[in-house]
C-alpha cells in the first residue's frame, strides 16, 4: 500500500469514527485543512522529477476528492441523523387526549323541535311565536270555546285571574295570525304551553306543542291527511309507518280527528309503551271551523284551511327511549349529555 | 261513561268479538279507555249457605262453618268476621281455581277444611275485602256463581268528548254500535204504564226556555224496604254507581240506560206545589249530601211552597229528599237546557252525574219515556199505585232544530272525496238524520233528531258523513300551493346560531319551570313583582319567572348534590313581568313577555384535564363566553360592559351589557349572600341578555384595504387602579385620528414594584394610512397626542 493509500484508508475510518459535526470537522482539518496530510503530500510533489508530477498530483487530488466525498457522505448521515434524534426527542403521546375538546349540547325537545320544523319549513310553512301568558279571548273565546263550554273542562288551565291565563294550547298563535295576515299561508307555532297537571312520567304542567295550520282558497280533509301522513313518516324516518285519523271533537275544527300513529317500538306488534294497542296518540287535527275562520275576519265560503297540533316532547320520549318525562326538566348533566 | 258489555249487547246484537267491539267504537270516535274483565278468571264457585257457625277451637279469629251446595254440606273454616248462619255466599269447591290460589282440602289450626267461602276481592270482583261476599237470599243454592252473576262480561270504559252527550246512555252507544257495525238497533219497549189512581201534583214552569219541559208522577204506596234485583245492581256496579235503595237505583238505571237524569221526592213532604224558577236573591238550601248552599243569583231551581227543594239539573234538596219510611213518591224527568246549565255545577263547586248531562245536553223529547220507564222498573220492585204520567211543556221554549243546509259541492270540498249523492243519502238514513232533497243544485235540508245537540252547521253534517265513511277510507293527498319562497332577513341572527354558540362554549341546554318559587325569585330578582298564578300546583311553582336564573339555579343544585362540580347550563324562553303598581286584574298590556337566553356558570375553567392549570372560571372567562355570542350580531363593537349595582350579584363583579348604551342584559357572580340563602356553596356566574336585542346584525359593509404597512407601538402607562379598561379606551379614541386602527390592552399588572393604589396597563397601539406610508414623526406625534390625554383626563403616566 502507497503512503497516499494508507493516508485515505485513514481517513476513511476516521471519518466513519465521528459522531458529530464538530469530529467531523477536526477530521477534514487533520487530512484537507492547510496543514492536512493531503494537503501535505502535495508539498512533496516539488521533490519529485517534472515528468512524474502530473500523475501523482492527479493520484493526490484523486485521494484529496475521495476524502472529501467520504466527508461530506458523513456529513448528510450526521444531518440526517441529527433530525431524527431531534424529531425522536420531539415525540408526544398522541393516546393523551386533546385540549378543550368540549361541548355542550341541545335540549332534546330543542333535537326535536329543530327537527320538525325543518321539516316544515321545507315544505314552505313559516314560523310563528306568540305570547305564554294570553287572554281568555285568544286561548279560547275565538276559539269556539265560550265561557262555560263543557270543553274547556279538557284543558285544566293555570289562572292569574279571569280573563289572564297561561296558554294551554298552542292555537292562540293561530288566531293571533288570522287576525293579521291574510291568506293563503301556512304556517307553524312551536312553544311551551301549560295545563294543571302534577309532574308525573307522563305528565308535565309545562310541556311543548307544534301546531300547523293551513288556510287556502281550496284545501281538504284529503290533503290535511296528507301532511300529517308525509310528516309522520319523515320524523320518524319510516315510508311505510301506518297513520290513522279517529273522529274526535275539538271547538275549534270540524271535522275533527285525533291522530294516531303506529306504535314506533314494536311496529304495531303491541307493547308497554303503545299500552299493547299498537298505535300512539301523537296529536289533534281538523278543518278549521269556519266560526273560528269569520272570527278572525275570514270568509269560511272563500277560504277553508286545515289545522294540526302534536306533542313533540312524548315524539321524543319515545324516540330517544326515555322513561319519564320529568327527566326532561330536572337538567341532570349526565342525562342531558346523552343526547350530544 | 263506564258500562257493562253485555248491557251493550242487549241493544244491539253485532257478531263481533271484545276486541272488534271495542276497535271498532274507538274508530267512531267512542274512544274507549280501559276494557276490564268483570271477575278474575276462576271457576268452581258455587252459590253456597251457610247452614250452621260453631266456633273454633283453637283460634278465637276463625270460625267453623257447614255449608251447603244443595246436594251436600261441608265443613269450611273461616275468618271472615260476617260469617253467620242463614247467609248465602259465593262457594269455592274442593277443586275450585281462583285467581291465586287452587283450593284443596286443608287443615286449619287442627280442624278440617273443604274449600273457603269467598269475598269480592278473592273473586276479583273489587277491592272490597271487608268480609264475604253477601248474596242475595234468594240466589239459588249450588248454582255457579259466573252465571248466576253473570260474570263472563266486560267493563268498557268510555272517554267520551263534549260533543257526544247522547253516548251517555246505553241507548245512544247501542244507536252509535248500530251505525258503525251495520246491525239494526233493537229497540227498547217502553209501554206506558196505565194509572191506577188519579192523583198528581202541581207543576209550573217560569223559567222559560231554560226548563220547557218537566215530566211528572205520583207514585203512592211503594216499599222502601224491598230489595234492588241482583241483575240492576250489577248493572249499576258495572257502571260504577252504588246500589242504595230500590227508588234511587231505579232514578239511577235509567240515568245510563237513557241518558235522562232524573229525582225522586218524597209526595208528603212536599208543599203547595213545584214552580220551576230561577234563584231570588238571599235564598239558600239544604242539600241532600248534608251541605247548606247560599244561592247565588241566576241559579234554575225547583222550588215548593217551602221555597227551593233543588238545584235544577244539580243536586236536589234535603227536605224532600226519600228516606226509609217514604210511601209517596213523585218522580221528575225534566228536560234542563244546557245554556241555563252551564258552569252551574262549577260555581257551587259541584260536579254530579245529571249536571254532567244537563251540560251536554239530553235529549229534550225523551222526559216521558224516563217516565214510563222508571215507573214500569219500580212498580216491578216495590210495588205501589201509579198515577197518570203529567207532561208539563211550554211548546215555544223547547229547543229549535232549524233545518241545515248540505250542499254536495261542499261535502267534496271540504273532504277531497265525491260522495255519491245516493250513498250522502243513505247515510243520512243510517244516521237518523231526516233529510229532504232541494230542488236545482244539489243540496239538502237536514234535520239533526233530538238527542244531537252537537249538530248545528253544515260542516257537522260533513264530520257525520265523514265519519260513516270512514276516516281513514277518506282518501291522503298533499296539499297544492302557489310556491312562494320564506323570507328571511340577513340582518337577523338565529337563535340557532346563538345557542349553537354557547354549545359550542361547552353549554348545555336546560328547560325549565316558567313557574318558580317565590322564595328564590325574591333572593334573585327582588326589583320585580313576580305575577302570581290563582291557582299553582304548589308553592314551589307559584309565581312567573321575572329572570331564568332561579330556574337554572334549580337545575345547578341538582348536579352540584350528584357530583357534577363543573357546570354550564344555558336556556332560552320568556321571563315575564308586569308593570309596577297595577292595583286591579291584570291584562295583557301590563305584562311583559321577553324572550332571554340565560345561563349559569360553576366549577374550573376546563374540564379536568392532564394538559391543562386547573384554576375555577372567572368573571372573564364568562364574559369571553359571552362576548363570543355577541359577535354573532357582527357589532361586537356596539356592546359595552358596565359596572352596575343588582341586588344579587357580587357589587364589584357584575357588569350590564349595553348595546349602543341600551340596557340589553346583565352578567356577574352570585352574591355571596345570595349564594348562601340558596343553600349554594360555591361561585356561581350569571347571565341574562335579552334575545331580541342580539339578533340584530350590521348587514356586513366592505371597505378597500389599505396597501401601506401598518406600525404598531407598544406603551405603559401607570394608572389609578379605579381607572376602568373602558375609560382608557375612551380617552384615546377621543383623541387618536383615524390612522389608529387598532388598540389592544395587553396587560394589565398590579402589585410589587407599583404604588399600591395604581396598577400598570400595557397598551399596543396600531397605525395605517389608508393611500400613504405613515413617517415616524407622524406616529410619534400621534403616540404623544395618545400619551399626553391620557395624562390630563386620567392622571396616567408613562411607566418607565
Amino acid at each position: 500500500m502507497t503512503d497516499l493509500e494508507q493516508i485515505v484508508s485513514d481517513a476513511e475510518a476516521a471519518v466513519a469514527a465521528t459522531a458529530d459535526a464538530a469530529e467531523l470537522d477536526r477530521v477534514r482539518v487533520q487530512y484537507l485543512g492547510k496543514k492536512g496530510e493531503l494537503t501535505a503530500q502535495l508539498k512533496t510533489l516539488g521533490k519529485l522529477a517534472a515528468e512524474d508530477r502530473p500523475k501523482a498530483g492527479a493520484e493526490i487530488n484523486a485521494a484529496k476528492g475521495k476524502v472529501q466525498a467520504l466527508i461530506d457522505a458523513r456529513q448528510q448521515q450526521l444531518d440526517a441523523d441529527a433530525i431524527e434524534a431531534k424529531l425522536e426527542a420531539e415525540a408526544v403521546d398522541v393516546t393523551l387526549p386533546g385540549r378543550n375538546a368540549e361541548r355542550g349540547g341541545l335540549h332534546p325537545f330543542t333535537l326535536s323541535m329543530r327537527r320538525i320544523v325543518r321539516f316544515f319549513n321545507s315544505a314552505g310553512y313559516e314560523v310563528v311565536e306568540g305570547p305564554e301568558i294570553e287572554d281568555d279571548y285568544h286561548n279560547f273565546e275565538a276559539l269556539n270555546l265560550p265561557a262555560h263550554h263543557p270543553a274547556r273542562a279538557m284543558h285544566d288551565t293555570f289562572y292569574f285571574n279571569p280573563n289572564l291565563l297561561l296558554r294551554t294550547h298552542t292555537s292562540p298563535v293561530q288566531v293571533r295570525t288570522m287576525e293579521q295576515r291574510k291568506p293563503p299561508f301556512r304556517i307553524i307555532c312551536p312553544g311551551r304551553v301549560y295545563r294543571v297537571d302534577t309532574p308525573d312520567p307522563s305528565h308535565l304542567p309545562m310541556f311543548n306543542q307544534v301546531e300547523g295550520l293551513l288556510i287556502d282558497r281550496e284545501t281538504n280533509f284529503a290533503e290535511l291527511k296528507g301532511t300529517v301522513v308525509d310528516f309522520l313518516r319523515a320524523f320518524y324516518e319510516n315510508a311505510s309507518l301506518e297513520v290513522r285519523f279517529r273522529p274526535s271533537y275539538f271547538p275549534f275544527t270540524e271535522p275533527s280527528a285525533e291522530i294516531d300513529v303506529q306504535c314506533v317500538l314494536c311496529l304495531g306488534d303491541g307493547c308497554r309503551t303503545c299500552g299493547q294497542s299498537g298505535w300512539l296518540e301523537v296529536g289533534g287535527a281538523g278543518m278549521v271551523h269556519p266560526k273560528v275562520l269569520e272570527y278572525s275576519g275570514i270568509d269560511p265560503e272563500e277560504f277553508t284551511g286545515f289545522a294540526f297540533g302534536m306533542g313533540p316532547d312524548r315524539m321524543a320520549l319515545i324516540r330517544y327511549g326515555v322513561e319519564d318525562l320529568r327527566s326532561f326538566v330536572e337538567n341532570d348533566l349526565r342525562f342531558l349529555r346523552q343526547f350530544n | 261513561m263506564k258500562f257493562s258489555e253485555n248491557w251493550l249487547r242487549e241493544f244491539v246484537d253485532v257478531d263481533v268479538s271484545t276486541t272488534e267491539l271495542v276497535d271498532k267504537l274507538t274508530m267512531a270516535g267512542l274512544e274507549v279507555d280501559a276494557v276490564d274483565p268483570v271477575a278474575a278468571v276462576f271457576d268452581g264457585v258455587v252459590v253456597g249457605e251457610i247452614v250452621s257457625v260453631e266456633p273454633h277451637p283453637d283460634a278465637d279469629k276463625l270460625v267453623v262453618c257447614r255449608v251447603s251446595d244443595a246436594d251436600s254440606e261441608y265443613q269450611v273454616v273461616c275468618g271472615a268476621p260476617n260469617a253467620r248462619a242463614g247467609i248465602k255466599i259465593p262457594y269455592a269447591r274442593v277443586g275450585a281455581r281462583l285467581p291465586d290460589l287452587k283450593i284443596k282440602k286443608a287443615r286449619l289450626r287442627g280442624v278440617e277444611s273443604s274449600g273457603m267461602l269467598c269475598s269480592e276481592q278473592e273473586l276479583g270482583l273489587s277491592e272490597s275485602h271487608d268480609g264475604l261476599m253477601e248474596l242475595p237470599e234468594d240466589a239459588p243454592v249450588g248454582a255457579d256463581i259466573r252465571g248466576y252473576l253473570d260474570l263472563d262480561d266486560n267493563i268498557i270504559e268510555l272517554d267520551l268528548t263534549p260533543n257526544r252527550a247522547d253516548c251517555f246512555g246505553l241507548l245512544g252507544i247501542g244507536r252509535e254500535t248500530a251505525l258503525i257495525a251495520g246491525a239494526p238497533l233493537k229497540s227498547l219497549v217502553i209501554d206506558e204504564v196505565a194509572a191506577v189512581s188519579q192523583r198528581t201534583f202541581p207543576v209550573e214552569l217560569s223559567a222559560g226556555d231554560a226548563c220547557p219541559r218537566f215530566g211528572g208522577r205520583v207514585i203512592e204506596g211503594i216499599d222502601l224496604n224491598a230489595k234492588t234485583p241482583q241483575w240492576m245492581k250489577e248493572k249499576l256496579r258495572r257502571s260504577g254507581v252504588r246500589s242504595i235503595d230500590p227508588v234511587v237505583d231505579v232514578t239511577n238505571y235509567v240515568m245510563l240506560e237513557l241518558g235522562q237524569p232524573m229525582h225522586a221526592y218524597d209526595l208528603d213532604r212536599l208543599q203547595g206545589g213545584i214552580v220551576v224558577r230561577q234563584s231570588k236573591r238571599g235564598e239558600s238550601i239544604h242539600l241532600l249530601d248534608g251541605t247548606e248552599v247560599a244561592l247565588q243569583p241566576d241559579t234554575l231551581l225547583i222550588t215548593d211552597d217551602s221555597g227551593p227543594i233543588g238545584i235544577a239539573g244539580i243536586m236536589g234538596g234535603a227536605s224532600t229528599m226519600c228516606t226509609a219510611s217514604t210511601i209517596n213518591i213523585f218522580l221528575e224527568s225534566a228536560f234542563f237546557a244546557p245554556l241555563a246549565l252551564a258552569g252551574q255545577a262549577r260555581r257551587y263547586g259541584m260536579h254530579t252525574d245529571a249536571s254532567h248531562r244537563f251540560e251536554r245536553g239530553v235529549d229534550w223529547q225523551g222526559q216521558m219515556r224516563a217516565i214510563e220507564r222508571a215507573t214500569e222498573l219500580l212498580l216491578d220492585i216495590t210495588g205501589g199505585t201509579a198515577g197518570p204520567a203529567i207532561e208539563t211543556v211550554l211548546p215555544d221554549s223547547l229547543p229549535e232544530r232549524p233545518k241545515i243546509r248540505l250542499r254536495a259541492a261542499r261535502i267534496e270540498r271540504l273532504l277531497g272525496v265525491t260522495v255519491s249523492d245516493a250513498e250522502v243519502e243513505k247515510m243520512l238514513e243510517q244516521l237518523h238524520f231526516p233529510a229532504e232533497r232541494e230542488a236545482g243544485e244539489t243540496a239538502w235540508q237536514v234535520s239533526a233528531p233530538s238527542h244531537r245537540f252537537d249538530i248545528s252547521i253544515e260542516e257537522d253534517l260533513i264530520e257525520e258523513i265523514a265519519r260513516v265513511y270512514g276516516y281513514n277510507t277518506l282518501p291522503v293527498r298533499m296539499p297544492r300551493m302557489e310556491i312562494t319562497m320564506i323570507r328571511s332577513s340577513e340582518a337577523d341572527v338565529s337563535l340557532d346560531a346563538i345557542k349553537d354558540q354557547f354549545v359550542a362554549r361547552g353549554y348545555q341546554e336546560a328547560v325549565t319551570y316558567s313557574f318558580v318559587d317565590e322564595g328564590s325569585q325574591r333572593i334573585l330578582d327582588p326589583e320585580h313583582e313576580p305575577i302570581g298564578l290563582a291557582n299553582p300546583i304548589s308553592s314551589e311553582m307559584s309565581v312567573m319567572r321575572t329572570s331564568c336564573w332561579p330556574g337554572l339555579l334549580k337545575s345547578l343544585q341538582h348536579n352540584l348534590n350528584r357530583q357534577q362540580g363543573r357546570v354550564r347550563l344555558f336556556e332560552t324562553g320568556l321571563r315575564f313581568r308586569q308593570a309596577p303598581n297595577i292595583d286591579r286584574d291584570l291584562t295583557m298590556e301590563d305584562v311583559s313577555q321577553e324572550m332571554v337566553i340565560s345561563g349559569v356558570a360553576c366549577g374550573s375553567v376546563y374540564p379536568e384535564n392532564w394538559g391543562d392549570v386547573e384554576r375555577p372560571a372567572d368573571f372573564f372567562d364568562i364574559k369571553g363566553d359571552i362576548e363570543s355570542v355577541l359577535d354573532l350580531t357582527g357589532a361586537a363593537a356596539a356592546f359595552t360592559f358596565e359596572p352596575v349595582r343588582h341586588p344579587s350579584l357580587h357589587p364589584g363583579q357584575s357588569a350590564l351589557i349595553s348595546r349602543d348604551g341600551r340596557p340589553v342584559g346583565l352578567v356577574g357572580l352570585l352574591d355571596p349572600r345570595a349564594e348562601q340563602a340558596l343553600d349554594l356553596d360555591r361561585p356561581v356566574y350569571l347571565f341574562e341578555i335579552d334575545l331580541v336585542a342580539i339578533r340584530e346584525k350590521a348587514l356586513p359593509s366592505s371597505v378597500v384595504l389599505s396597501r401601506f404597512p401598518e406600525v404598531r407601538r407598544d406603551i405603559a402607562l401607570l394608572v389609578d387602579a379605579t381607572v376602568t379598561a373602558n375609560r382608557i379606551r375612551e380617552v384615546i379614541h377621543e383623541v387618536a385620528n383615524e390612522t389608529l386602527t387598532n388598540l389592544k390592552l395587553f396587560d394589565v399588572y398590579q402589585g410589587k414594584g407599583i404604588d399600591p393604589n395604581r396598577k400598570s396597563v400595557a397598551l399596543g397601539l396600531t397605525f395605517q394610512h389608508p393611500s400613504r406610508t405613515l413617517t415616524d414623526q407622524e406616529i410619534n406625534e400621534s403616540v404623544d397626542d395618545v400619551v399626553a390625554a391620557l395624562a390630563t383626563k386620567i392622571e396616567a403616566s408613562l411607566r418607565s
